[in-house]
């Protein structure tokens, strides 16, 4: 069943010198739900808006975004953040941390614009999301004093806590060096699996990208698919993490 | 319900990160707050005790002092307090007393002294809020003793050794003829050495055998209703000129209600409108830090937008920090204006006897407290829109 159908989305910006700046060219894309799909390109290729448009932090200038078979510029602002908090949980390749706020803070945030029970379950859904990607040791550690790859398992379990439908991780790894990225993304995946939450990736490492169901190329603002043998053997990086 | 918890739980949070930040931000609305709040308390305290104080010299609000002067010859005293009392009945004033002003020789033990004494009406002490500190006050039981009761002051009573209400001290009163007065009660108001008296008035007034050094005679005094005066004046006055031919009447209000009126007034505005300010100068100083303060959390506001923050939901949080910090500010600097404004020295400061201090007046702390939210509110009113405008997506682009 699709959940996220993008048809000709088109998404340009207006240039302080009056010029009219394409960032994406008719995209077609559907996703289903629980599918794992990866995107890889360059960098100012137009990966980070196709994911905000997605997010609903951005909205397309031309083409419809449908999501669970709504269309949805009819949403108002309001709507879009609700629904936002709701089905999106977002990790950044800077990690994005709220500063000086510990890790449970930091992971019960997202709670705050939850509904009620939610709300006041907030620390204890925390912590638990917090031992599942494995820590518990780290529970009042400040951002501050987290390794990079630490920080960035903050930063899923915070994406995680409210359970949402899509998991959209805009170059999770790119901050991190290659084993402690390989070893972030293990942890993704799995939370991701157990939750069954669908997740779309965002990568200029084609290691990671091996990793989704299907992949896509963006390349100057045109999504293309990318064949299995463009890509680097999945099972030998399963086995080297 | 659960989203004000939740927008409380944040904004206190928020709080809380920026700890030195907000707190020497707030200096400026605790300052302007506890000045405030200090000074209008204290002032109304003031303001109480000076009242309190002045009623008992001047009277109640409102006592009216009628005067009477024989044009033609030496006053006689019998004549004028007759007419007095004849137009205090015929016009049914319930507070009134004739005032008697004289100076008369006292045999204290040891030595003869001049002292003042004043002649009054058992009705006097409650229309001047009189203070006793021992002993009583005339009753009108008083009135029909064969030997005089004597309401002291302090240094009166330092002469004759002591008040003992079993065995009430004595004083020989007068030149030539003295009668044995018996002291009943003694003041509570400070006489600054120089002893005085009252006497109740007698039915035939003949026991004091006193000289008046002024040529006053007698003076009525009555305790009426503020909005009563002009007609109580005019009543009195004109049948007193019918009642005394040959004598010029003067009535007049004795009590301080004006003046209390225009401290008022300096109270009202002049304090809160420097307070007004002050709090203002304070305000502008939370907003200077708001500002420095959103502008570094514009990602931080972005990472909430991806949470699913509405604008409004921003907004308001980013509003309620500062009306939160603010209203600590603003409890915190009542608090320590209670404890200064009721350790204050008013005795000195005001030179008034106090009796009872007044209550810390609660308009002056809910005052403080809601314009300290008001400023809170308004020097948050510009950081929370800039933070609502903030573009997520640049918000969250490193
Ligand atoms: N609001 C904007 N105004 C101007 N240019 C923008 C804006 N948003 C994105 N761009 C440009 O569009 C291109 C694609 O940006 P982005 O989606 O962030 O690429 P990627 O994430 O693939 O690096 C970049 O060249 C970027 O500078
Ligand atoms: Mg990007």
């Amino acid at each position: 069943m699709t959940f996220i159908r993008l048809a000709g989305v088109g998404r340009t910006v207006a240039l302080p010198d009056g010029n009219q700046l394409e960032i994406l060219t008719d995209i077609n894309l559907e996703i289903e739900r629980g599918e794992h799909i990866a995107v890889v390109g360059r960098s100012g290729s137009g990966k980070s808006t196709l994911l905000n448009i997605i997010g609903l932090l951005d909205s397309p200038t031309t083409g419809v975004y449908e999501l669970d078979g709504q269309p949805t510029d009819v949403f108002s602002a309001r709507a879009r953040a609700r629904l936002r908090g709701a089905t999106f949980g977002f990790v950044f390749q800077q990690f994005n941390l709220l500063p000086r706020r510990s890790a449970t803070e930091n992971v019960a945030a997202p709670l705050l614009y939850a509904s009620g029970r939610q709300v006041w379950g907030r620390r204890a859904a925390a912590r638990e999301m917090l031992e599942r990607v494995g820590l518990g040791q780290r529970m009042d550690y400040l951002p501050e004093r987290l390794s990079g790859g630490e920080q960035q398992r903050v930063a899923i379990a915070r994406s995680m806590v409210r359970n949402p439908t899509v998991l959209l991780a805009d170059e999770p790894t790119g901050a991190l060096d290659v084993d402690t990225g390989s070893t972030v993304m293990d942890m993704l995946q799995h939370v991701v699996t157990e939750f069954g939450t669908t997740l779309v990736t965002i990568t200029h490492d084609l290691s990671v990208a091996a990793r989704a169901d299907r992949q896509f190329r963006l390349d100057h603002g045109v999504l293309s698919g990318l064949s299995a043998a463009d890509l680097p053997s999945v099972t030998a990086q399963r086995s080297g993490s | 319900m659960t989203t004000v918890v939740a927008i409380l739980a944040e904004a206190w949070s928020e709080i809380r990160v920026h700890k030195l930040r907000v707190i020497l931000s707030l200096v400026g609305v605790f300052l302007a707050v506890f000045g405030m709040t200090s000074i209008a308390a204290a002032g109304d305290i003031g303001r109480q005790l000076v009242a309190e104080s002045s009623e008992r010299s001047g009277g109640r609000p409102a006592t009216v002092m009628v005067q009477a002067y024989p044009l033609f010859s030496g006053p006689d005293n019998e004549v004028i307090s007759t007419a007095m009392r004849e137009v205090v009945e015929r016009y049914d004033i319930r507070w009134s007393s004739l005032v008697l002003d004289e100076e008369i020789i006292a045999n204290f033990p040891g030595q003869s002294e001049r002292v003042a004494v004043r002649s009054v009406d058992p009705a006097f002490g409650i229309m001047h809020r009189l203070l006793i500190e021992q002993g009583r006050w005339f009753t009108p039981a008083d009135v029909q003793r064969y030997a005089p009761a004597l309401v002291v002051s302090p240094s009166f009573l330092e002469r004759l050794g002591g008040f003992d209400p079993n065995r009430p001290p004595t004083v020989r009163l007068g030149g030539d003829s003295p009668v044995l007065a018996t002291v009943i009660g003694v003041l509570g108001a400070d006489d600054f050495g120089s002893p005085f008296a009252y006497l109740v008035n007698d039915s035939d007034s003949g026991w004091t055998a006193g000289s008046n050094p002024y040529g006053q005679p007698p003076m009525l005094e009555m305790w009426v209703p503020p909005e009563q005066v002009d007609q109580v004046m005019a009543a009195v006055t004109g049948d007193l000129l019918l009642t005394l031919p040959g004598h010029d009447v003067f009535a007049q209000r004795a009590d301080a209600g004006d003046q209390l009126a225009q401290l008022d007034l300096v109270l009202n505005y002049g304090v809160r409108g420097v307070g007004y300010f002050a709090l203002l100068l304070g305000g502008v100083g939370v907003l200077n830090v708001g500002m420095v303060v959103v502008r570094q959390r514009i990602r931080e506001i972005g990472v909430r937008r991806s949470f699913g923050a509405t604008s409004g939901r921003v907004f308001l949080t980013i509003l309620l920090e500062s009306v939160c910090a603010t209203a600590v500010a603003g409890a915190l600097a009542i608090g320590c204006a209670i404890a200064l404004v009721l350790n204050l020295p008013y005795e000195q400061i005001l030179s008034v006897p106090i009796e009872d201090l007044p209550p810390f007046p609660l308009k002056a702390a809910v005052e403080g407290f809601l314009a300290a939210t008001a400023v809170g509110a308004l020097a948050g009113l510009i950081p929370a829109i800039v933070a609502v405008r903030a573009k997520v997506i640049d918000a969250i682009r490193y």
